[in-house]
């Protein structure tokens, strides 16, 4: 077993044309790929690309319809994440693997074997102190997983990959949940453990990311490999044609409008936290008729709180929040929808559709009560089909038939779908969170040209993200968040990079 | 009057033996994310099969070993239906517990008002059994009935501070990040669910072999279904089980006490139910969402 200590680690790992299917669709196709120890390898590509197919293959999750994988020469043939950990194969998955409701120390002594049978809480507890002064990844051992930020459960991740001897490190999508600083740590931690002679595979479509991190990259579109090059003789432009397949419009036609009447008016609103505490403190914001209202902020200072009491998920504590000039104040959801508050929610598979459901009947869902889409007593599939159609049509969302569960879709079509069941509602506000999180360069500048479609229709739109080249790039107007409260709202022509930052850390400027 | 308490309360460990024996083999399998509702055919199987073996070879350890036999052989077909085939567990529980309890009466039939030739004996414990009133009372028991204890707090160590432990709770918790760490999801669970059926089957062992000396249909008498309702009323913890077992233990007993002056059995034949109820109302209520402690993945086929 190759253990942390183990003075070779793997040299080379080749993967052979691999092939995978679901239900005969290609994931995979013929796909060659070296992995040197030493380096970081990007894997780049859109969503549906195939790049966690390939390796969830690579750690065992899957086995390869054709190909086979060699590491340092000899071939290995993996049934489970077992033996691909056995290997020496760690990975870190975009969704973390963790057990929310055990501590730190159980999370890591789950799949440890060395540690000691009975009490492995303690054992591993020292092992993981040792590692950390080893390392300087802090993590806190008695935490339960679900107390933790999103960047603390990512080192948790690591850590349980490392100490567990992986010379091979895979992380999927690392810096999606992370903030700009944790990102920053966790680059030097890769950068660290590379220089040691740890291989690196690091997932992502974020062409800065690679540039930045990866010695070499690999581009795959719809299951191949399309491209691969050393990130020193590329640039952002020509990986990006590579990944679409096409250039890409990086910036959008905006063009000034005159604000019309007040469609959101939020007046001292306080909201709590799941936790109890005040997550959202005394907001004033307003939304225009042909304005798009951006809030950054790094996650967690209140933003989704604050999207959850507009529509109506969460119980507002003081404060008054009216659309149109009616008072929608802790209305049910349902209730806020029918005034035309549309809302594109933050984790599109959960709270956006019914994954198992089929695509039109997810088409209409929050409206499917209504005509023309039932009457009294029944639906008409029919009208919802047909509705299910024209959303699919209107919105190049790339699905085999509307007859399929929504689950076997990919998250840029996903929201797709979503964007255009909000939309086709004909909303008076639509409230947007993080609506191009985790998609494709190509479904991004879609979705976005999207929200800035309603606006020149003279519509109302709040944008949040954390995403500040998006904010900067869509709204009108940008409120900062920080600790529940909105620092400062700067109108367009006045905002810079450098003012948002402060802002949202802390500084009042 | 001391008398009437303490044989009252003796009585009470008795009736709650087989809740605890059932309620310990329950959690454990529900622990590992596998909801089994066959715990009464489970626990009639056991008793049948406990009852007829100590008749035919006058042994009772061996009608115990047939006990577990019964109902771990059950649970194997919930565990191979549920776990492997990915069947829905519900109707796998319920389906067990109809055909354990058909299949109890029917092999029951040639012997019911048969006595036992031997009875599972009382067995004082040296020393324990002379402490005064307590050592009556929890050192002068049947062996299952210290089986049982032990067993109760075996298995919350055995959750609680092994690495196997850390290994069924975090199957029942999130089994695609127990497999992605290299742990064999479906044989944790398996291996729980028949455990979990063997406890199932001695539990019916303690009803026929001790509670009880003769064969009457029907002896388990909706007991395994006290036990779905006291796994969710320990909130999924062996300690608290044995607790609430021994708590519905007396339950039972007082319905005999209060019965003569007027109380319907019926009415606290309901308490058990009722309690679950209150428990799950309770847990319900709190504001910290995270503290049901029912498995996060409990009732949920896993495949990859």
């Amino acid at each position: 077993m190759a253990g942390k200590n183990s003075p070779k680690k793997i040299q080379i790992v080749q993967m052979e044309q691999i092939s995978k299917y679901f239900q005969g669709i290609a994931a995979n196709r013929n796909i060659d790929l070296t992995i040197r120890g030493g380096e970081i390898l990007g894997l780049l590509g859109e969503n549906g690309a195939g790049k966690t197919t390939l390796m969830n293959i690579l750690y065992g999750l899957y086995r390869p319809d054709g190909g086979r994988i060699l590491i340092d020469g000899e071939e290995v043939a993996f049934r489970s994440p077992r033996d691909a950990i056995r290997a020496g194969i760690g990975m870190v998955h975009q969704h973390f693997m963790l057990v929310q409701n055990h501590t730190v120390v159980e999370n890591i002594a789950l799949g440890d074997m060395e540690v000691p049978f009975f009490f492995p809480q303690r054992g591993m507890e020292q092992k993981l102190l040792q590692f950390q002064e080893l390392y300087g990844l802090k993590v806190p051992p008695r935490a339960k997983v679900w107390q933790l930020s999103a960047g603390e459960q990512q080192r948790v991740e690591i850590v349980k990959a490392l100490l567990r001897g992986a010379d091979l490190l895979i992380l999927d999508e690392p810096t999606s949940v992370l903030t700009p600083l944790e990102s920053a740590d966790l680059f030097a931690i890769l950068r660290r453990m590379a220089s040691e002679g740890h291989g690196v595979v690091i997932i992502s479509h974020k062409l800065e990311e690679i540039l930045d991190l990866c010695h070499r990259v690999v581009v795959l579109r719809k299951g191949e490999v399309v491209g691969e090059a050393d990130t020193k003789d590329i640039t952002k432009e020509e990986l990006a044609r590579m990944m679409v397949g096409r250039s890409v419009v990086f910036s959008f036609d905006w063009k000034p409008a005159p604000r019309g009447e007040v469609v959101l008016q939020v007046e001292g609103v306080t909201v709590r936290s799941d936790r109890g505490t005040v997550a959202v403190n005394q907001v004033d914001l307003t939304v225009h008729r042909r304005e798009i209202v951006g809030i950054a902020g790094v996650a967690g200072n209140g933003q989704r709180e604050l999207v959850e009491a507009i529509t109506g998920l969460r119980k507002v504590e003081s404060g008054k929040i009216q659309i149109l000039g009616k008072d929608i104040t802790n209305q049910s959801a349902r209730v806020i929808h029918a005034e035309g508050v549309a809302h594109i929610p933050e984790e599109r598979i959960r709270f956006g559709t019914v994954p198992n459901l089929l695509i039109y009947e997810n088409a209409v869902l929050k409206r499917h009560h209504f005509a023309p889409f039932a009457d009294v007593l029944f639906l008409d599939y029919e009208e919802i089909k047909s509705h299910a159609e024209d959303i699919v049509e209107h919105f190049t969302v790339a699905a085999p038939s509307i007859r399929v569960p929504m689950k076997h879709l990919s998250g840029g079509n996903i929201q797709k779908l979503i964007v255009g069941r909000e939309v086709s509602a004909g909303p008076a506000l639509l409230v947007a969170s993080h609506p191009t999180y985790g998609l494709d360069v190509g479904a991004t500048e879609y979705i976005r040209k999207q929200l800035l479609k309603r606006r020149e229709e003279g519509e109302a739109v709040l944008l949040v993200s954390e995403d500040l080249e998006e904010i900067l790039e869509l709204s009108d107007r940008i409120a900062v968040m920080f600790e529940g409260r909105i620092m400062g709202i700067l109108d367009r022509q006045e905002a810079t990079i450098d003012q948002i930052g402060l802002l949202m850390g802390g500084v009042r400027g | 009057m001391v008398g009437l308490v303490a044989s009252t309360l003796h009585r009470t460990i008795m009736a709650g033996t087989s809740l605890l024996l059932g309620t310990t083999g329950e959690i454990l399998t529900e622990r590992s994310g596998i909801l089994n509702l066959g715990v009464e055919g489970m626990m009639n199987l056991g008793a049948v099969a406990g009852f007829i073996v100590t008749v035919r070879t006058g042994n009772v350890l061996w009608g115990i070993f047939a006990a577990l036999l019964a109902g771990g052989t059950a649970a194997v077909f919930h565990g191979i239906l549920t776990v492997y085939a990915k069947a829905n567990q519900t109707v796998s529980g319920l389906a067990l517990s109809m055909l354990g309890v058909g299949l109890a009466g029917v092999l029951g039939k040639p012997y019911i008002g048969h006595q036992l030739p031997v009875r599972l004996e009382q067995v004082e414990l040296p020393l324990l059994s002379r402490i005064p009133f307590l050592g009556e009372l929890i050192f002068h028991q049947d062996p299952l009935f210290y089986t049982g204890v032990v067993l109760a707090f075996g298995t919350w160590f055995f959750l609680r501070y092994t690495r196997s432990g850390i290994r069924i709770r975090s199957v029942g918790e999130n089994p695609k990040a127990s497999e992605s760490q290299g742990v064999p999801v479906q044989r944790i669970r398996f291996l729980c669910t028949v455990g979990g059926g063997a406890f199932a089957g001695l539990a019916g062992a303690h009803v026929a072999l001790s509670y009880s000396t003769s064969w009457t249909e029907g002896i388990v008498a909706g007991r395994g279904w006290i036990v779905v309702g006291l796994t969710i009323f320990s909130l999924w913890n062996p300690l608290r089980g044995m607790l609430g077992a021994f708590l519905f233990g007396g339950i039972f007993v007082t319905q005999y006490i209060l019965q003569p002056i007027g109380v319907p059995p019926n009415l606290l034949a309901m308490l058990p139910y009722v309690a679950t109820l209150l428990v799950l109302l309770m847990d319900g209520l709190r504001k910290d969402q995270r503290s049901l402690h029912a498995p996060a993945a409990l009732g949920e086929p896993y495949s990859r």
